[in-house]
């Protein structure tokens, strides 16, 4: 078993499910609330990941993390060393990669709120951030949860991309489904079933958290 | 003094849009807002409170403008500060009783909060529910709750929609007193939403009736609901009899007609109408204004008085519910009492007896 993979894996899935909560939040919460012209467009790019082969998400992330693409002149001029290979990289394609992961729950958990509650907190005085913090994120919290362990078991699982954009350099890209691949490949199944094993007991138990939370097997306040 | 002059349309598939169209100014203490569901009656709150946008008009506190469609002036609810008592009340359901109430104080200082909460506390008697959650709340005591909630703002308007429905008469009573102690001091405008008649009279103020987004009458409740113009407001005032007719007779030096209900072959003597002869009418009359008799009545002053059998008795709280067959059918509002003493059975021949001016024209 490879543990330096599955620590990458692990970090990976860490910072992007961080990330994304931190911008699927906002995104989220223009969609659940408010109308605008062209929503349609967003919720259908935000859905789009659920649809798209990962080999065709990770080929276009990598044209534009290339050294001529334009994320990856961007991150050249930036950081003065290039962006597909490295650790970013794969960062910054899965957070594309698990968008939807991340939003679609928190959209959900937004829209099932009873609006009721938001507009007695705004004739009670309180603003957009103020009722977003008070009553929508407390209220929401199953969503949230949601979303965030969704995001991280789906970056922790996911191959194609990874594939794609990151290569497979030991301890910076290559993570614990590529070395799954890897060991298949080179007939250590052994090696491969302690790694695969592991990885099916963590979703599982992340998965069952969630389903917990939302059956409100434990729940923090009686139900309304 | 709040002022109301809007109208806003709400299109509908295929079926007519229905349209909220209101002028009507409301003045310190308690303004019934009465009517049917679906009258408008939440619409028009939510309009005042800043929750819905009029299409046009405007909505003015005194001289400060809420909205005004002309001026493209729309102010927050935020910023309105006023309260609002929704029908299913909205309590925050995270939150203890005590956080719900400190809510809307969020500006004030922490000992200013605190003793504004224990003053509405002790005002609505729910001093010791203070660290429950709404789950664990009676029907009364989330409303004690919502009300405490929106008062201890001190808002400038009251929006209630509603607030009272569900409890019996005692608690509602026992509310509204605790409701009006504390206006007595406040003098707010308070706009109370019901379709209950007896929520109504135990208020007992100023009504406005509302039928299909607009402004019916307004008035004192004896004088409105007690002859209500469309048949809407009758039905949901209590009327339970609505009988169509066609007048037959005018005798003017009486002030009264005659009009022949349709279908039967039966005379009713009513008031003097603005209806031709010939012309169709719509009466109504209160199931409690109905006397039944056994026997023919003689020396009457009532001026109708009709034969017909019992179809069926039903006993309904401390009521009964007679159904007469006296041409039409009558539904008749009796006491137990009085349907035990006079050994009411169905079948039974009675004797209906209306007075004239228990018929109410509607449209």
């Amino acid at each position: 078993m490879s543990t330096e993979a599955l620590l990458l894996s692990l970090r990976l899935a860490a910072t992007v499910s961080l990330l994304l909560l931190a911008f699927a939040l906002p995104l989220a919460y223009v969609l659940a609330f408010l109308e605008w012209p062209g929503k349609f467009l967003v919720e259908s790019v935000v859905a789009l990941p659920l649809v798209l082969p990962p080999t065709v998400l990770g080929f276009y992330a990598l044209i534009a993390m290339g050294s001529r693409g334009p994320l990856g002149k961007l991150w050249q001029s930036l950081f003065g060393h290039p962006l597909a290979f490295t650790f970013a990289g794969l960062v910054i394609a899965s957070l594309v990669y698990s968008l939807p992961f991340a939003v679609q729950p928190l959209v959900a958990a937004f829209e099932s709120l009873d609006r009721r509650l938001l507009d007695a907190s705004a004739v009670l005085g309180a603003g957009r951030a103020r009722t977003f913090l008070r009553v929508i994120l407390p209220l929401a919290w199953p969503g949230v949860l949601t979303s965030l362990v969704l995001s991280f078991a789906h970056t922790l699982g996911e191959f194609g991309v990874v594939l794609m954009v990151g290569g497979n350099l030991p301890g910076i890209t290559r993570t614990v489904s590529i070395d799954i691949y890897d060991r298949v490949q080179a007939l250590d199944y052994a090696g491969a079933q302690q790694t695969a094993l592991l990885l099916l007991l963590i979703c599982f138990v992340v998965l069952s958290v969630v389903y917990a939370v939302n059956r409100r097997v434990w729940s923090p306040w009686p139900a309304r | 003094m709040l002022t109301v002059q809007i109208r806003k349309q709400f299109s509908s598939n295929g079926a007519a849009p229905f349209v909220l169209d209101i002028s009507a100014s409301f003045a310190r203490g308690f303004t019934v807002l009465f009517g049917p569901s679906g009258a408008g009656k939440s619409t028009l709150l939510d309009c005042i409170a800043g929750l819905q946008r009029p299409d046009s008009g405007e909505i003015r506190l005194g001289e400060e403008i809420f909205f005004d469609a002309a001026k493209r002036i729309d102010i927050s609810p935020q910023r309105r500060e006023l309260a609002y008592v929704f029908q299913m009340l909205a309590l925050f359901p995270h939150l203890p009783v005590e956080q719900n109430i400190r809510y809307g104080l969020g500006r004030l200082a922490a000992a200013e909060q605190r003793r504004r909460v224990e003053m509405i506390a002790a005002a609505f008697r729910i001093e010791n529910l203070l660290q429950r959650r709404p789950a664990e709340l009676s029907g009364g005591e989330k409303q004690r709750v919502a009300l405490a909630r929106a008062l201890v703002t001190q808002p400038r308007v009251l929006l209630l929609d509603e607030p009272l429905t569900g409890l019996d008469a005692s608690l509602r009573r026992s509310i509204l007193e605790d409701l009006r102690a504390w206006n007595a001091a406040q003098q707010t405008p308070i706009l109370y939403v019901t379709h209950n008649r007896e929520e109504v009279d135990a208020i007992g103020e100023h009504v406005l009736t509302l039928a299909n987004g607009r402004v019916q009458e307004s008035g004192a409740p004896g004088t409105v609901l007690d002859a209500p113009r469309s048949v809407e407001l009758a039905q949901s005032a209590g009327f339970e009899n609505l009988l169509s007719a066609t007048v037959v007779e005018h005798r003017i030096e009486d002030g009264v007609m005659r009009i022949a209900l349709e279908n039967v072959q039966c005379e009713i003597e009513v008031p003097l109408g603005e209806a031709e002869l010939g012309s169709r009418v719509r009466v109504a009359i209160r199931a409690g204004d109905i006397l039944l008799a056994t026997e023919a009545p003689h020396f009457l002053s009532a001026r109708n008085v009709l034969p017909g059998t019992i179809e069926s008795l039903e006993t309904r709280g401390a009521l009964v519910q007679a159904r007469v067959k006296a041409g039409a059918t009558f539904l008749v509002h009796i006491t137990r009492g009085a349907a035990r003493s006079l050994g009411l059975a169905p079948g039974q021949l009675v004797w209906l007896v209306i007075k004239t001016h228990s018929c109410h024209f509607v449209r």
